[in-house]
This record gives structure tokens, C-alpha cells and sequence, in this order.
């Protein structure tokens, strides 16, 4: 996966949890939780969406490294997807 | 209807004391035996010169002025992993700038001071000053969205509110016209360009002094406002007095065990009750240091916290327990957890699973217990004292009367004659009943703000009818069975579906909806709303992403719904209410019991 379609990605999942979330000119660097009202569950739900379209397992211990649109691109843009189920 | 839970595990007997600390209560009969209130209030001072009981003096003053002033109270984890330190002794300066700083704004006796915060500094303060002030304390949580806020603060009669610019500009100043009785707000860091009508939280403090003299303070006299969702109507402002601290006290020694050397991290924000009264009031009175973390969950940094601060006791919520759960066991092992002597678990009840679990990942079980906004501190417990099945509540701390009622065909207590009338309470064992308390403990609210009608409902034949159903094992030991109204347990918080519901109906697209909680692995259960569209348009996945994102602008993630049905036929009674039991029941395949108030869904 590229970086565009890293952002594709985190545009098209957000969508489904948090439709109100807009994350057009949003600072890439900033975490995701604090621009917009998202929680742990949320959060939680962000991860389980990653795996349900891309196959991608999400270690916990990387979780820290998906919280701003920065993070979460260059994380999903590292690693090639598994099948997905889609 | 109910979630039937029963003993699947065995009884986890103690056989040493974690530590080699010996639990504060031991012998449970003959501790209940002994114990009275009364003499739980001596173990506080009270003001000097007879001048009443107030919370903030026996959390604060008093050990700044003895032997304690040195150490540290509050230790704040920054989300970068930077600490900031607080000890009694600046503790005691700062909260005493703040009632000055209120005292200098003209907000005094009773008057309410909001919290809209994360878990910073300021937050602490501003309870705490406010309390000194013999002002009100109510506490926002920061994931509310911009309606919960509105319609707390115009319900608590808000006159100051402490928040931060971003929250402000979020969810507070669309609205600020429509709250008159809002006076004042003060900010807390961060950028304040372009907003108007604000003062600055620490130009305001650095101007006054940090000397104080608490005013006289009645033990009766309101100190905290805790809102709670019930089933239909607005949020109930739940009113506690400075004579709540005597329970937050001896519960802190009774449920969570504290002794004068712990380190303490209760997790919950005090943006709910759980924060307040544990967060905040019962680790000061008992002189111990509380850890506080100002980021969101992540397992990692949690469990370095309980490493690196060297926690030894540890109030947590069953979302989060789960949520560790699923990091797996192999990543607790890999932290040093060896000063860890004894965790606890509220805000739903925990499966038996996690309780075992924490043998496993923690090397300690995990003691669930049991309280509510209402009765304001912990009221039923597994205690570090006594053995614990696992899926049981525990039993009623020392103080604490507790009965099962009968229940009528609406899932309430039965009442014989008028609504104040008798009531049967349930003596066998393993019998469901509602949950029942005996009025008395110094923490128990003292009324609904503004309702007393909806206060006087919540009494009946000289019992505190809690809204939640129970059993009682042989032995005595309680198992949560359910909400016996439709109130949604979600991570912890109580949702009132009516709330949801009206917000939703607000949607242009919308005529109807119903609420429910839906059973989930990690938060208990989570919001589900059904809706029924006006004539004209069309169920679409647009549409219900434009519903899902409406819902959460104005309700915030912890009070909005997770997922959105469209149901053009909802149950209802034949008086036209919608039945969210049977809602509930279609949703989860359950049978429908007694469908004959319903009209026929056609």
C-alpha cells in the first residue's frame, strides 16, 4: 500500500466510525484524539476496521504509532496487505 | 429479562497477603458487627474550632500542616511521559488560591463550579478550591459533546466553568447565550486568540494569595453534583454533601484497602463519580500518593506506569481490564508488577474470566465491586480480606444494610400501598430482586437538583430502591443479574436512552427512534439506536452515516450510538410508548415474555 492509499484508507474507515469526522487540512502530526471527539472505543474500533479490510494485524504494542494520520500512513504504507476479506 | 450469571468458577481462597500487608478488614462479620459511622467519623478532624466538616480540610489541610506536608499527593503522567509532582503542601497553596480566586469573582456558598477538563493539574485544584470555597463541585466529562454539556450546566445553574480553549470553542461557546446563569469562564492554557467573555485560570490565581481560612462548613451543606442518566427525562443532578467524606474515607480503608504507604492509581476520569470520589477524595484523607495519567488507554503505557510508579493499589473498570486482556498475559509478565498488592474493578460487573485472568497476567485476582452515582461511594465489595467468587459483586461493606425486593411485572420493586408504601424483601437465596439499601451512609445522595418528585420515587417501605437487580448466594455473597429499568451500562458510564433518543429525533429524516444496549465483548454493552424515517425518505447507507455522525457531534462518543438500524415498525405499548425491552429482546433473539400490553406491530 502507498501513503495515498494509507489515507484512502484511514478516510473510507473513519467514515464508517465517526462520520463526523472531517480530516481535510488537519495537522497529519497531531494526535487523532485530540482534533476530533474520538474515544478508546473508537480507537479500538479503527484497529478492527484495518484488520477487516486489509488483513493488516495490528500488534498492541503498535498501537501508539496509528494515532495521528502521520502515524497511521507511514505504518500501513510499511506493510504490504494480507489477503484481504473483502 | 435476565442475563443469568452464576458461579462458573471456583471460590479463590486467600492463603497469604500480597506484600505481607495485612488487609484493614480481616474478620468480616466482626468487623460489620462492630462498626458505625460514628465512630468512622472520628477518624477525620473536622475544621479547627468546631467549624464543621469539610472535604477539602480532610484532604488536604491537614496533612499539609503535619508531618506529611512533604509528600507527594498528586503525581501527573503527561501524555509525553513527562511527571509533574504535587505535594500536600502545594496542594494546600494551590487550592487555596483558587477559593481566593473565586471569593475575588463574588462566587460563594453553594454557588456551581463546572469542570469541563482532561486529567490535568487544574482539575484537582479547581475541586478542590472549589470545596474550600464551600462552592459546589460538578465535574464534566471531556468526551460529552456540546448537548450532555448544555443541558448539565444549565441544569446545575452553572456560574463558573473551567475549561480549556479548544473545548470551549468546541462545544461550549455555540451555546454560551443560551446559559445566562454562566458568569464566568476560566481558561486553562493553551491558545485563547479570538475568544471573548473568558478569564485566564492562572493570571487569576497568581494574583491572589494562597492563604486561606475554609469558611465555617455544615456537614449537611451540598460539596459535589453528579450527574446520572435515568430512563426518560433530562440528566437527574445527583447532590452530595461534605459529610459524604466520612464514607469515602472508611470505604477507602474497607473496599481499596489503603494504607499510609500505597501509591494509588485509580484510573476513571473525574469527569464521573468514580473519579471523584476515588480519584480525587479518598487517597488524599487517607495521605497517600495518586498517580494520575492524563493520556487515553494504551496498554503498554499503562502497564509501564504500574512498573515505573511502583502502584500498589490499582481501581480500574472491567472495559479496561478486557482491553489488557486482549494485549495478552505474555506482555503483563514482561513488566516488573512485583509491588502490586491489590486491584480492584467497578462501573459493570466482571465476568469471572478477568478475575482469573488476573491470577494469570498480574499475579493478583481482580475485586470487583459495587456502587452508583446515588449512593457515592462503594457500598458492596470483594474484599483484599476475604476469599472471592469470581462473577459475584462481593458483600456489604461494614455500615451498609443491603436488601433483595420482589419485583413487579415492570422489572421495579413492588410496592404495597401508594408509591411510598411496603415492600417484600426476597429472604431465600438465589432469588432475583432489586437491589436495596438502608438510607443512613454519610454518602448517600441528599436529593435530585431541581426534582425532588423524581428523588421521593427512589424510596419505598424505608429502603433506597437502586435500580439494579441481584441475587444473593447462600453464604451471602451478591451476583449483579441486570438494570431492572432500560437504563444502558456502557464502559462504565450509565447512558438514559431517552436522551439518545431525543437528539436523534431532532434529525430532519427522523419521526421515531428506540434505544437499547447491545451486548460487547470489551465495553459490556454499547449503544444501539433504531430509528423510524419520516415519509419521504429512504433507508441508504448515507443516510445512516449522516444519522451516526449527527448523533455524535452533539451527543460525543461516550454518550452517542455505536450503530444505527433502520425499523419502520418499533414495538410499542398501546399507549403508544415504544417497549425497548422488547426492542431489546427481538434484537438478541430472546423469547418476548408478556406481549399483552403491546399493540400488535403491523
Amino acid at each position: 500500500m502507498n501513503p495515498t492509499g494509507a489515507r484512502a484508507l484511514l478516510d473510507r474507515l473513519l467514515r464508517r466510525i465517526a462520520p463526523e469526522v472531517d480530516l481535510t487540512g488537519a495537522d497529519p502530526r497531531a494526535p487523532l484524539q485530540d482534533l476530533f471527539d474520538l474515544d478508546s472505543m473508537d480507537f479500538l474500533n479503527l484497529i478492527a476496521a484495518v484488520h477487516e479490510e486489509t488483513g493488516i494485524d495490528v500488534l498492541e504494542r503498535d498501537y501508539p504509532r496509528l494515532t495521528t494520520i502521520d502515524g497511521f500512513v507511514a505504518y500501513l504504507a510499511d506493510r504490504t496487505p494480507g489477503p484481504s476479506r473483502r | 429479562m435476565s442475563l443469568v450469571r452464576l458461579a462458573t468458577r471456583p471460590t479463590i481462597h486467600k492463603t497469604a497477603w500480597p506484600a505481607g500487608v495485612v488487609p484493614n478488614v480481616v474478620d468480616y462479620e466482626a468487623t460489620r458487627a462492630t462498626f458505625s459511622w460514628e465512630a468512622a467519623r472520628a477518624e477525620l478532624t473536622g475544621l479547627p474550632g468546631g467549624r464543621g466538616l469539610n472535604i477539602a480540610h480532610e484532604a488536604v489541610d491537614r496533612h499539609a500542616a503535619g508531618p506529611l506536608a512533604d509528600k507527594v499527593a498528586f503525581r501527573w503522567i503527561e501524555r509525553d511521559g513527562r511527571r509533574r509532582d504535587a505535594t500536600y503542601g502545594e496542594l494546600r497553596a494551590a487550592t487555596n488560591r483558587f477559593a481566593n480566586a473565586l471569593r475575588a469573582l463574588d462566587v460563594g456558598k453553594g454557588d456551581r463550579v463546572f469542570s469541563l477538563l482532561g486529567r490535568v493539574p487544574e482539575l484537582y485544584v479547581t475541586a478542590l478550591g472549589t470545596l474550600k470555597n464551600t462552592s459546589v463541585f460538578c465535574p464534566l466529562f471531556s468526551a460529552f459533546g456540546p448537548e450532555p454539556i448544555h443541558q448539565r450546566l444549565e441544569r446545575g445553574d452553572g456560574r463558573v466553568l473551567v475549561t480549556t480553549p479548544a473545548l470551549y470553542r468546541r462545544k461550549v461557546a455555540p451555546s454560551r447565550d443560551a446559559l445566562p446563569a454562566l458568569e464566568h469562564v476560566l481558561l486553562v492554557g493553551g491558545d485563547a486568540g479570538g475568544i471573548d467573555c473568558t478569564l485566564a485560570f492562572d493570571e487569576l490565581l497568581a494574583e491572589v494569595s494562597d492563604e486561606l481560612v475554609i469558611p465555617p462548613t455544615d456537614p449537611e451543606d451540598m460539596a459535589l453534583l453528579h450527574f446520572t442518566s435515568g430512563t426518560t427525562g433530562t440528566p437527574k443532578g445527583a447532590v452530595h454533601v461534605h459529610d459524604a467524606v466520612v464514607a469515602h474515607h472508611a470505604t477507602g480503608a474497607s473496599a481499596l484497602d489503603l494504607h499510609p504507604d500505597d501509591v494509588f492509581w485509580c484510573t476513571a476520569d473525574p469527569g464521573w463519580v468514580t473519579g471523584t470520589s476515588y480519584g480525587i477524595v479518598a487517597p488524599l484523607t487517607h495521605g497517600v500518593t495518586s498517580v494520575v495519567d492524563e493520556a487515553e488507554f494504551d496498554a503498554e503505557r499503562w502497564y509501564r506506569i504500574l512498573q515505573d510508579e511502583r502502584v500498589t493499589v490499582w481501581y480500574t473498570a472491567p472495559t479496561a481490564l478486557r482491553m489488557l486482556m486482549r494485549a495478552g498475559a505474555e506482555l503483563a509478565r514482561s513488566y516488573d508488577l512485583s509491588r502490586l498488592r491489590f486491584v480492584a474493578s467497578v462501573g459493570e460487573p466482571l465476568n469471572a474470566e478477568v478475575v482469573v485472568w488476573g491470577q494469570e497476567a498480574l499475579g493478583l485476582p481482580v475485586h470487583d465491586n459495587w456502587w452508583q452515582t446515588e449512593t457515592g461511594g462503594i457500598m458492596i465489595a470483594n474484599l483484599a480480606g476475604a476469599d472471592i467468587r469470581p462473577g459475584s459483586m462481593g458483600r456489604p461493606l461494614p455500615g451498609v444494610e443491603v436488601a433483595l425486593l420482589r419485583r413487579g411485572p415492570d422489572g421495579r420493586a413492588v410496592v404495597h400501598g401508594g408509591p411510598h408504601g411496603t415492600v417484600e424483601v426476597i429472604e431465600e437465596a438465589g432469588v432475583d430482586g432489586e437491589l436495596a439499601l438502608r438510607p443512613g451512609w454519610p454518602s448517600m445522595f441528599r436529593g435530585y437538583l431541581h426534582d425532588d418528585d423524581r428523588y421521593a420515587m427512589c424510596f419505598a417501605g424505608g429502603w433506597y430502591l437502586t435500580g439494579d437487580v441481584a441475587r444473593r448466594d447462600e453464604e451471602g455473597w451478591l451476583w449483579f443479574v441486570g438494570r431492572a429499568d432500560d437504563v444502558i451500562k456502557s464502559a462504565g458510564h450509565l447512558i438514559g436512552p431517552f436522551e439518545v433518543e431525543s437528539v436523534l429525533m431532532e434529525h430532519p429524516a427522523v419521526v421515531e427512534a428506540g434505544v437499547i444496549g447491545v451486548p460487547d465483548p470489551v465495553a459490556g454493552e454499547v449503544v444501539k439506536a433504531f430509528v423510524t424515517l419520516r415519509a419521504g425518505h429512504q433507508p441508504s447507507e448515507d443516510l445512516r452515516l449522516d444519522l451516526l455522525g449527527f448523533a455524535r457531534k452533539r451527543l460525543g462518543p461516550a454518550v452517542a450510538p455505536r450503530d444505527i438500524a433502520f425499523d419502520q415498525h418499533l414495538p410499542r405499548t398501546k399507549s403508544g410508548k415504544i417497549m425497548r425491552r422488547l426492542l431489546k429482546a427481538r434484537e438478541l433473539g430472546w423469547p418476548a415474555g408478556d406481549l399483552s400490553t403491546l399493540e400488535a406491530a403491523s
